[in-house]
């Protein structure tokens, strides 16, 4: 009998627990990989943050500078310890360790940024930044004179690779003479080295410096030089206010609130998400004064199909660099295509090396 | 200066005032972070608290800090090892990165070999790897007089780039949607975990080093050797010591402990080898083996002190939003106070009698 009545104990004490557990207050963890003053990538996560901290009954934190291997799953394990109910991280080295905390901690939703594995409780997202990057290359391809475009890039990594193919096949669209010449500075935030990979494309002849880093370097290199510019990340108009042409930019807000608010309804689903324009998660910054208003409409009325469901961006006839044909007329590469592209298309200077 | 002057002690500072002063030392460092943080707004006591708590405070903040400070104790256990014959070895870096690229080619290469067998290939690979960027610098310094700190530093990048090219290259995991990082190795090139904790068996490996090196110095001719050309070169040379010789020595020992650093991190803690492996452990070592004065038991202690602040600072984050930038500001000035503090073994303040 005793027996019985401490189960019955136990079992009211967990019920209770639980009722109790859905008025709780939720906690929301954040992982990042540079520190959030970095104007970039993981300040665009944490805009996306503070939408998740202004709701109601939510608190947030985060833990940034965070190296990409076992630091990051002790961080995401400490995380989990405190009874966080929803882990983000958002960089894809924290790939395989989070997919080790979350067996251990079946009840917390994990989710992580730009990888491909996937659990009971983990899902991946990132968005269609490859839109936005098109975008951004119609307008460096209608601002060029030169037709040389450079373009400072972090890693080859397919995520960069496809971000530069986006990049080309904008500008071509507008500007079939328009090449791409690449720099890997294989960092993703070092200013320096980054202003450094700038300067040495202006040196060939470069009048229009795009990136894929998180530092505003390359801005203003192309500043100094009196050339024009293409961001990342987030407006970077600040730094280089007359060399700023636009730039592809994170919105993360929407996405982060969505699911925080599924976990917390209970309907909350793994699933792999990249949503892009049409959903807003990724998008242009304003155009600086000096992009002439034809330029504009044009560029916007493709964001607008795309945004509509007309995704041009990697739809043959598609050549790589040595002019094999890759994507007919009319085929539109995969996702997973896109996800795991390591070649560069007709029109890039550079390797993927 | 206030009524006080430094004056020369007639004795250095013996081992329990030495204590005091580093003791002393680390009580300023903390009570300067504490004003930072009441500068920032962060209650200074709590945020004190929470990142000892976060380093110390529970079974697995402890777990964490040990886990971390296992790299950290060999590759300073390494240039510790140099530094005594005053060989500054700056290159534990790059030879933690030759010991991760040596275990990660046997590993590759022979994954089927039974763990009894590939262990300890891997060490062997990895020593030997790690001895050989340190036995690089050693011989240009011999032969062309090139400044080892030069050349030990700038092979660090020429290490990292190496292992940019081989996980970028030929040894990049075909299932990795083209990521840079080699296949997971398999389970006979894992070094395992110590019972129920997650600490690895590389902390048996620390001990069993660090004593080594302790009876290489204390009780070996060639150790004695060491530390007799390190205080004295000149009276080294003179008095017949194999000075150059020695300096290949102590080189290649230092590179390959920060290999067999590098194997413990690839093995037992990552698994593979990725480019994220490299977090700057090497440098981190040369400020641990300055704080315990080149002492193989010290070391462990400020191995396992440094590990602990880095850990412990992301428990400040988490909990008070401090940025991760204190972690560094902290690490300063802990080594800071702690050198300052070394004046006080030779030197001693006196109050000016008044005239």
């Amino acid at each position: 009998m005793k027996v019985l009545q401490a189960l019955l104990v136990l079992l009211l004490t967990v019920g209770i627990g639980t009722v109790h557990g859905a008025e709780k207050e939720m906690k929301v963890g954040f992982v990042y990989v540079s520190p959030i003053g970095d104007a970039g990538y993981s300040y665009a996560h944490d805009v996306g943050r503070l939408a998740v901290e202004a709701l109601d009954g939510v608190t947030t934190s985060y833990v940034e500078s965070v190296p990409e291997g076992p630091d990051a799953e002790r961080v995401m394990l400490n995380m989990a310890r405190k009874g966080f109910d929803v882990i983000f991280a958002t960089s894809f080295g924290y790939m395989d360790p989070m997919l080790k905390v979350a067996q251990q901690f079946p009840d917390i939703a994990f989710l992580h940024c730009s990888g491909f594995k996937m659990a009971d409780n983990m899902g991946n997202y990132f968005g269609r930044m490859y839109q936005a990057r098109y975008l951004t290359g119609m307008v460096a391809g209608a601002m060029t004179t030169s037709n040389v475009i450079g373009y400072v890039a972090a890693f080859p990594i397919p995520e960069v690779i496809r971000g530069i193919n986006a990049f080309t096949l904008g500008a071509q669209a507008v500007n079939p003479d328009a090449t791409v010449r690449v720099v890997w500075t294989k960092t993703w935030y070092d200013p320096a080295t980054e202003k450094e990979g700038a300067k040495s494309l202006l040196d060939v002849g470069a009048d229009v410096i795009a990136q894929h880093q998180d530092s505003p370097g390359p801005q203003e290199a192309a500043e100094e030089r009196g050339k024009y510019s293409v961001g990342y990340n987030t407006d970077m108009s600040a730094f280089a206010p007359k060399a700023h042409l636009t730039a592809p930019v994170w919105n993360w807000g929407p996405y982060y609130v969505k699911v925080v608010e599924e976990v917390r309804q209970g309907n909350w689903k793994p699933e792999a998400a990249w949503p892009g324009l049409t959903e807003g998660i990724v998008d242009i910054a304003p155009y600086g004064e000096m992009v002439p208003q034809a330029v504009r409409d044009q560029v916007d009325a493709v964001k607008a199909e795309i945004a509509a469901g007309n995704d041009r961006v990697f739809v043959g006839p598609i050549y790589d660099q040595g002019g094999n044909l890759k994507f007919a007329e009319g085929v539109a590469a995969t996702d997973e295509e896109m996800l795991s592209m390591t070649w560069f298309v007709k029109g890039v200077v550079g390797t993927t090396e | 200066m206030l009524g006080m002057r430094v004056a020369k002690r007639q004795e250095p500072l013996g081992y329990l005032g030495s204590c005091l002063v580093v003791g002393g030392a680390l009580i300023l460092s903390l009570l300067l972070s504490a004003l930072l943080l009441a500068i920032r707004g962060t209650p200074p006591l709590q945020g004190i608290v929470t990142l000892f708590q976060g380093a110390f405070g529970s079974p697995w903040a402890l777990e964490d800090t040990v886990l971390k400070a296992i790299p950290i104790y060999l590759c300073a256990l390494g240039v510790a090892v140099a530094f005594r014959l005053k060989i500054w070895n700056i290159g534990a870096e790059g030879q933690f990165a030759l010991g991760a690229i040596g275990a990660t080619w046997v590993a590759l290469s022979f994954p089927d070999l039974p763990k009894y067998a590939l262990l300890p290939a891997m060490v062997a690979m990895a020593c030997t790897a790690g001895g050989l960027w340190g036995f690089i610098p050693a011989l240009l310094r011999q032969r062309l007089r090139a400044n080892e700190i030069i050349v030990t530093l700038m092979l660090n990048y020429v290490a990292i780039l190496l292992l940019d090219y081989l996980v970028y290259g030929i040894w990049k995991d075909p299932a990795s949607h083209g990521f840079p990082m080699t296949p997971v190795f398999s389970d006979g090139a894992i070094v395992g975990k110590i019972g129920t904790t997650s600490i690895n068996w590389g902390l048996a490996h620390c001990i069993l080093l660090g004593l080594i090196i302790w009876v290489f110095f204390r009780f070996t001719r060639i150790g004695f050797e060491v530390k007799a050309s390190g205080d004295n070169v000149r009276a080294a040379r003179y008095a017949g010591l194999p000075y150059d010789r020695l300096v290949i020595l102590v080189m290649v020992i230092s590179g390959a402990l920060a290999g067999w650093a590098g194997f413990l991190e690839a093995s037992a803690t990552v698994h593979r080898l990725q480019p994220s492996i490299m977090v700057g452990y090497g440098y981190t070592a040369i400020v641990v083996a300055w704080l315990a004065r080149l002492n193989p038991l010290a070391i462990g202690f400020a191995a396992l002190l440094l590990a602990g602040l880095r850990v412990g600072v992301e428990n400040l984050q988490l909990e008070l939003q401090v940025p991760a930038a204190f972690g560094g500001i902290i690490e300063g000035l802990v080594l800071l106070t702690v050198l300052a503090g070394g004046l006080f073994t030779h030197y001693r303040l006196v109050w000016r009698r008044q005239q």
